[in-house]
């Protein structure tokens, strides 16, 4: 569902070919040593960076030159995924009206994606009055309003504990497999990578490569990988 | 995006049309470009060496009370740092008023030495002016000396004391470099808010040997009404400001904003008395005038003539006016400077033309676009309003670019990625995260707008009379006991009304 035909992405002296594709609903990490460009990959899927060659399509449709909010995708990033001074129901709600004008209808549905992430009753309250895995309950929360069928995950959930972490990745795969959604996360702990994602991309030496299954790359990783994750 | 674009492009143009046009205006009116008199000459020569005498001696003594402040810790330091702050809204006619009850004929100062058989001082002429300078410029000189000093490393302090460095190493290695980087900024920013010195100049000056370029403005439109000749004054200020402005881009002053100055370097070098007597010294200098405004004022409050009042009233109209405008002017400027990927810095510094500029070149400019249709009384209050807009925008422009920088690089890419777009992102986005700056910015417009006395004594006439103005006039008639009545309620109305929407902006701020 998501096609990388040899895009170019080039930030400074910096440049990542991708020649891939994804399959829909599939869960795929995206997993590369510091540096090697995995944040660049998503920021050029999601449409912060423009390809300098090459085309992107989502779902067959080319989305290359599209602006961010127009592709039929989410992301959620490290951090500031919510808006500190709006509450936590107007985070979510901004996801189906960014003016913040709702209909009725669209009123219980923002409530009912709450209720669905846990947080029935909180939608009050400012995001600093939560937990930080409250917080990421709540963007999760505005990604299900959206229902674009692409998920893009640049680490959001680095911040929280071990187990905490393990309970969103839980609750992500959980929503993703009840909308069938395509998920892409980006990883620096091979961890997360096997617990969430049957699949993984490989992005080194300048290039994004085609997804391949997470526990054969990780179980035998190439020489740039093993150097990363420092174990044998 | 395009909303923006107008917007900000149609502020630039007002901008430009202020500060040149005017100056073009004026220019062509002139109808013999004769040239400057002696008397002219002498006033440009007066502007350039009073302001680079009143900024050396800010600077010169803001260094010791820097120090001071910077390695000692004491009840009320904060209070005090914070009042350091206060000339820049303190109506400056306020404080003619406050230096004169204590360094004029009859003042404190003149009383103290008359029990010694003493000849009373007198602050009338160019020490006045001086004095005056140094009393606004003193702690702004010492809050941006501070600033440097604070931005030095407590480990390197600590470094030396581990090292035995005596005072005069300390000197050598540390304070010496940092008032190398700090002090020529300061002094030229001080040297260039003085050549643009009006009401101190009226006040306290006046004849051929203490006549600054903008009284000498005022003088020519307002006494000989000779426009020729105000053109020409004003090219040559908007010269020396231009010029002056540009130079001090060169000196990389320190931040003025920001970085907190309720840190203390822990030291042990230095004199305790020394640095107590400094403090106190400059928190008298500061303070003294200011309680004689209220001690004198209550006592006249008897004598305040009834016109006082509607004055009052027209001038806090003008105040909230001119900061509603300010904000209307600032925020569609800045978004416009930072939108744009080339060309965002060039409209930032049309934002800082004013400062370059003559609040009465501009009231003279618009005063002759429009005498022929509009009687000018009618307008001297719109007028007012507009010119006091564009000389608080650089001020507002500067506390907002900051943080709107920051909200865009914090949330553009949510913003971006959710399409919130247009008025909805500058009402949920971004007016959210910038309204502290917006509102002090506005709450500087408002303060500097109540207590100006420049453009509006070009149209001085009873009808459309501020506080300020009136206050001028009951000095000039020798109404004391009345002028330092009006001057405690100016002084109470702007600080007042600046607190007012300073607050506005901080109360129920998340995050």
């Amino acid at each position: 569902m998501l096609t990388l035909d040899n895009v170019t992405l080039t930030q400074g002296a910096f440049s990542l070919v991708a020649n891939l594709s994804v399959d829909a609903g599939a869960r795929v990490a995206v997993i590369g040593p510091s540096g090697a460009g995995k944040s660049t990959l998503l920021a050029g899927i999601a449409g912060y960076l423009r390809p300098t060659s090459g085309t992107l399509s989502i779902e067959g449709r080319e989305v290359t030159s599209l602006e961010p909010g127009q592709r039929p995708l989410s992301i959620l990033f490290q951090d500031s995924n919510l808006f500190p001074h709006l509450t936590v129901f107007q985070n979510v709600a901004l996801g189906l009206r960014p003016n913040l004008r709702l209909t009725d209808a669209e009123v219980k549905a923002v409530e009912a994606a709450l209720d669905r992430v846990g947080l029935a009753g909180y939608g009050n309250r400012k995001p600093a009055a939560l937990s930080g895995g409250q917080q990421s309950r709540v963007a999760l929360a505005r990604t299900l309003l959206r229902e674009r069928p692409l998920l893009l995950l640049d680490e959001p959930f680095a911040a929280l504990g071990p187990a905490l972490k393990v309970e969103m990745l839980d609750l992500v795969a959980q929503l993703g497999d009840e909308r069938g959604t395509t998920i892409l996360m980006v990883s620096h702990d091979p961890d997360d990578a096997r617990h969430l994602c049957d699949q993984a991309i490989l992005v080194a030496d300048g290039r994004a490569d085609a997804p391949v299954a997470t526990h054969e790359l990780l179980d035998n990783p190439p020489d740039v990988l093993s150097a990363y994750l420092g174990k044998k | 995006m395009t909303g923006t674009r107008i917007s900000g492009g149609l502020v630039v143009l007002l901008l430009i049309f202020l500060t040149l046009g005017t100056l073009v205006a004026v220019g062509l009116r002139a109808e013999d470009l004769s040239g400057l008199g002696r008397r002219d000459w002498a006033a440009v020569r007066f502007t350039l060496w009073q302001a680079a005498l009143s900024a050396a001696i800010s600077c010169l003594l803001a260094i010791p009370v820097a120090r001071a402040f910077s390695r000692r810790q004491f009840w009320g330091r904060g209070v005090l740092i914070t009042v350091l702050g206060a000339p820049f809204i303190l109506p400056v006619i306020v404080a003619v008023l406050g230096l004169i009850a204590v360094f004029g004929r009859t003042g404190l100062v003149s009383q103290f030495i008359g029990l010694f058989g003493l000849e009373p001082v007198q602050i009338y002429g160019w020490h006045g002016i001086i004095l005056a300078h140094v009393f606004f410029n003193l702690p702004l000189a010492t809050r941006l000396i501070l600033q440097g000093w604070l931005d030095v490393p407590a480990e390197r302090f600590r470094l030396a004391q581990s090292l035995n460095f005596l005072s005069a190493d300390m000197f050598r290695h540390i304070e010496l470099p940092l008032l190398f980087r700090v002090v020529p900024g300061a002094f030229m920013v001080i040297f260039l808010i003085c050549t643009t010195s009006f009401a101190v100049a009226l006040a306290l000056g006046g004849g051929p040997r203490a006549t600054t370029i903008e009284l000498a403005i005022y003088q020519a439109f307002r006494f000989d009404f000779d426009l020729s000749k105000a053109a020409q004054l004003a090219l040559v200020q908007f010269a020396v400001g231009g010029g002056l402005a540009i130079a001090s881009l060169w000196f990389r002053g320190p931040r003025g904003q920001g970085a907190a100055l309720d840190r203390v370097v822990s030291r042990r070098d230095g004199s305790v008395w020394q640095d107590a007597l400094w403090i106190l010294l400059a928190a008298a200098f500061l303070l003294v005038p200011l309680v004689m405004i209220g001690v004198k004022g209550l006592w006249g409050v008897s004598e305040l003539p009834d016109s006082i009042w509607p004055a009052a009233l027209r001038s806090v109209i003008v105040a909230l006016v001119s900061a509603g405008l300010t904000v209307a002017l600032v925020l569609p400027l800045a978004l416009l400077a930072q939108s744009l990927r080339k060309g965002g810095a060039a409209v930032e510094a049309i934002g800082y033309l004013s400062i370059a500029a003559s609040p009465l070149v501009m009231g003279t400019g618009l005063f002759i676009l429009t005498f022929a249709w509009i009687d000018p009384i009618l307008l001297a209050l719109p007028v007012t309003v507009l010119v006091n807009a564009a000389m608080s925008l650089p001020f507002a422009l500067r506390a907002l670019m900051p943080g709107l920088t920051q909200a865009e690089a914090d949330y553009g890419k949510l913003a971006l990625s959710l399409q919130i777009t247009g008025w909805a992102r500058l009402r949920w986005v971004i007016l959210p995260r910038v309204r502290r700056p917006l509102a002090f910015g506005a709450a500087l417009a408002a303060a500097l707008s109540m207590g100006d006395l420049g453009v509006i004594t070009l149209f001085a006439n009873p009808e459309v009379q501020t506080l300020p103005l009136a206050l001028y006039q009951l000095m000039e008639a020798y109404r004391m006991d009345a002028a330092f009545a009006a001057a405690l309620l100016l002084l109470t109305l702007s600080l007042a009304i600046f607190w007012l929407i300073d607050r506005g902006g901080r109360v129920d701020v998340d995050a």
